[in-house]
């Protein structure tokens, strides 16, 4: 146990951090997140830089472009990014989640065509996995996929995808074999966003913005060589995509969070009013947020030394949403009346962090998770 | 940085959790006089574990201190290895030091006036960092194997150590982990083995979710506490925040733990003869000695954002 960094980790912190001094333009920091990430054609310019330095793919193998770099070369990354404030590169999903599966069940030809791309952003990607039907539940997936020689045939309706105005590519689940048992009649998908029959919807949103989409996809001739593992076998392959998207997803919202109470402290300096009860909040979080940063590390621990993300990862998600709610109604409260001017900084935090408890897993999902997979409480369905 | 223990601490704290569990069942007897094996203590190296090797010590660290605490709370160990490994120790000299890794020496000290376990210790460190006999009045607490004492006060003898408030905290922190997570575990072997209408209690998720919510709590004040422990064992100058934080976290954690547990447990929660009592109590005594969590928020806020201004 050491929680200094290593000669390594000290020189790649320096390193990150004086290229950030260089290359991030001061009135790029402290984005406001939402829907200026791709709104604003800075991201996907920032993102190009990001790759061009190293940055993008840190930990993936050499041989897939990435930097090979230990996990804790990554938390390093996020930790720096969060203390410049610098908007994340644009490609979460590719980075995170597409590209991850594609390493583990990807056809030599898949990992050739896209994952140098995802790298650098000239491929966004977006993911289909929710319905208006199945939410939290992905094995009630209905989007039928059927196998007409050469080529899928896809129909039916994905919901709550980032980024899909503007993915060229997405990672689909879909319905193959209505007559087989739940879960095992799903097939993974590449499908090509600029195919025909595909529709994109924005999803306006609480805040007001689009951040989300809803993909309608009719008659999408989608080639069987795009088939991310075999057929029925979606369920599994889905479950690395998810697995990936714990695993780093850690480091990401608690960097997010750092911003936000870095924030809420400067935020409480300006609007100082000796209130004990705001103070005592305001310790709680920052306390809440160490919490979150060094469990992140006891995970990155066991994820360094067994290749699994452990158990601690699954509460994460679960306290970061949570503890985001809390704190940006906080930021708004301390500033009085002025709070409720329309699109002030935490007024629009918190609104978007309402979405933070149903995104990525709601957290009652999380809850019977925890429950039935780490504390091995009987099944609730 | 690497925040997984090493090998030889994974090793201490399985070795702890046997011997313990040996010693210390939960189904013991509370109500009976407790024997504390202060010598076997000694033999074990526990309470030498951070004094050097040529005093008589193992040479290790705060860590590993912190991991006996942890396995001394979730075992409801009744002795006052707190008190002189955890309070008293950083403040001591060399002979002193000595005297308590050889089994030799138990020792408090004065914590805002109280002196946990005053009659059944030999010498106190007071207010001023001066060691005194330990003699005085005892008064009982909500947790019956902890009374606190009111010091009676001589001049004192000076010690060569200041009094180190982190420690103490970082150390009370260590001891409500393991209270926390055995209060979880009682929760969850009893939702999976009660049934009602039919079904293991756990299926229903307003049961199944307050165990979960305990887990979170448990997990980010291990957090805490570790990095608390390893501030203080490494004198890193986020020691004193980082003890307020767990102190605050982690014994609020304990307490809530055991009040959900009870709740799951219901009514066997609810009676003398089932044990969460006990751990309760020790939670709650954790949370209440010293400092309390309010006030070290307010600690932690001060540090954040400086000196209250009134409006």
């Amino acid at each position: 146990m050491d929680l200094r960094d290593t000669p390594e980790e000290a020189a790649f912190r320096a390193e990150v951090r004086a290229w950030l001094d260089t290359n991030l333009p001061e009135e790029k920091r402290g984005w406001r997140g939402g829907a200026q990430r791709f709104d604003d054609a800075f991201g996907r310019e920032w993102s190009r830089k990001l790759y061009e330095a190293g940055y993008a793919g840190l930990t993936w193998p050499k041989e897939y472009g990435g930097a090979g770099a230990p996990y804790s070369f990554q938390a390093i990354f996020y930790e720096e990014m969060a203390a410049a404030q610098a908007p994340a590169h644009v490609g979460v999903i590719g980075l995170g989640m597409a590209g991850p599966t594609i390493m583990a069940h990807g056809t030599d030809a898949q990992k050739e065509a896209h994952l140098a791309k995802i790298l650098s952003a000239e491929e966004i990607w977006c993911q289909g996995f929710s319905e208006p039907d199945a939410g939290s539940d992905l094995a009630a997936a209905r989007t039928r996929a059927e196998r007409r020689g050469d080529v899928y045939v896809v129909n039916g309706q994905k919901v709550w995808s980032s980024f899909a105005h503007i993915a060229d590519f997405c990672i689909l689940v879909t319905l193959s074999d209505p007559e087989a048992a739940r879960t095992k009649g799903l097939t993974y998908l590449v499908v090509d966003m600029h195919a025909p029959g595909i529709e994109v919807r924005p999803l306006r949103q609480i805040t007001g913005e689009a951040e989300f989409n809803e993909i309608f996809f009719t008659d999408v001739e989608v080639p069987v060589s795009n088939r991310l593992g075999e057929e029925g076998e979606g369920w599994q392959v889905a479950m690395t995509t998810l697995l990936h998207e714990r695993a780093t997803l850690g480091f990401a919202l608690t960097a997010a969070l750092d911003v936000g109470v870095g924030r809420l402290l400067s935020t409480a300096r300006e609007h100082a009013d000796g209130d004990q009860g705001h103070r005592e909040r305001i310790a709680a979080e920052w306390i809440e947020l160490q919490a979150l940063r060094y469990t992140n590390y006891r995970a990155l621990g066991t994820y360094q030394r067994t290749g699994m993300p452990g158990p601690e990862g699954s509460a994460i998600k679960l306290r970061w949403s949570e503890q985001n709610q809390r704190m940006t109604k906080l930021g708004r409260e301390l500033l009085g009346p002025e709070g409720i001017l329309d699109d002030g900084w935490w007024h629009h935090q918190q609104l978007r962090s309402r979405g933070n408890t149903i995104e990525a897993g709601t957290s009652e999902v999380l809850r019977n998770i925890i429950a039935e997979r780490v504390l091995g409480l009987p099944r609730s369905r | 940085m690497d925040f997984a223990f090493t090998d030889e601490q994974v090793e201490l704290k399985r070795q702890a959790r046997a011997w313990l569990a040996e010693r210390y069942p939960l189904d013991r007897d509370f109500d009976a006089p407790e024997d504390d094996r202060w010598s076997e203590l000694a033999e074990l190296g526990w309470l030498g574990v951070s004094v050097a090797e040529d005093e008589g010590g193992v040479g290790l660290g705060f860590v590993e201190e912190a991991i006996l605490l942890e396995e001394l709370g979730y075992a409801l160990y009744p002795g006052p290895y707190l008190a002189t490994v955890g309070f008293a120790l950083p403040s001591l000299g060399p002979d002193e030091r000595a005297a308590v890794a050889s089994g030799e020496t138990k020792w408090s000290a004065e914590i805002r006036g109280f002196v946990p376990w005053l009659s059944s210790v030999d010498k106190v460190v007071d207010m001023d960092g001066n060691a005194q006999d330990a003699r005085g009045e005892e008064l009982p607490t909500v947790d019956p194997s902890r009374p606190l004492g009111r010091l009676e006060r001589t001049n004192g003898a000076p010690l060569p150590g200041a009094r180190d408030v982190a420690h103490a905290r970082a150390a009370m922190a260590a001891e409500a982990v393991g209270i926390a997570q055995r209060a979880l575990e009682l929760g969850i072997e009893h939702a999976k083995t009660r049934e009602q209408f039919g079904k293991p209690i756990g299926v229903y998720q307003a049961v199944s979710h307050q165990l979960a919510d305990t887990y979170t709590d448990v997990e980010l004040a291990r957090s805490l506490a570790y990095w608390a422990a390893w501030c203080v064992a490494e004198d890193d100058e986020q020691a004193a925040i980082a003890a307020a934080a767990a102190k605050a976290f982690a014994t609020e954690a304990a307490v809530a733990a055991c009040e959900r547990s009870i709740q799951v447990l219901a009514g066997i929660g609810f009676t003398w003869e089932h044990p969460l009592h006990r751990l309760y109590k020790r939670a709650l005594w954790l949370e209440g000695l010293g400092t309390r969590p309010s006030e070290l928020r307010a600690e932690v806020a001060e540090a954040l954002l400086g000196v209250a201004v009134p409006a």
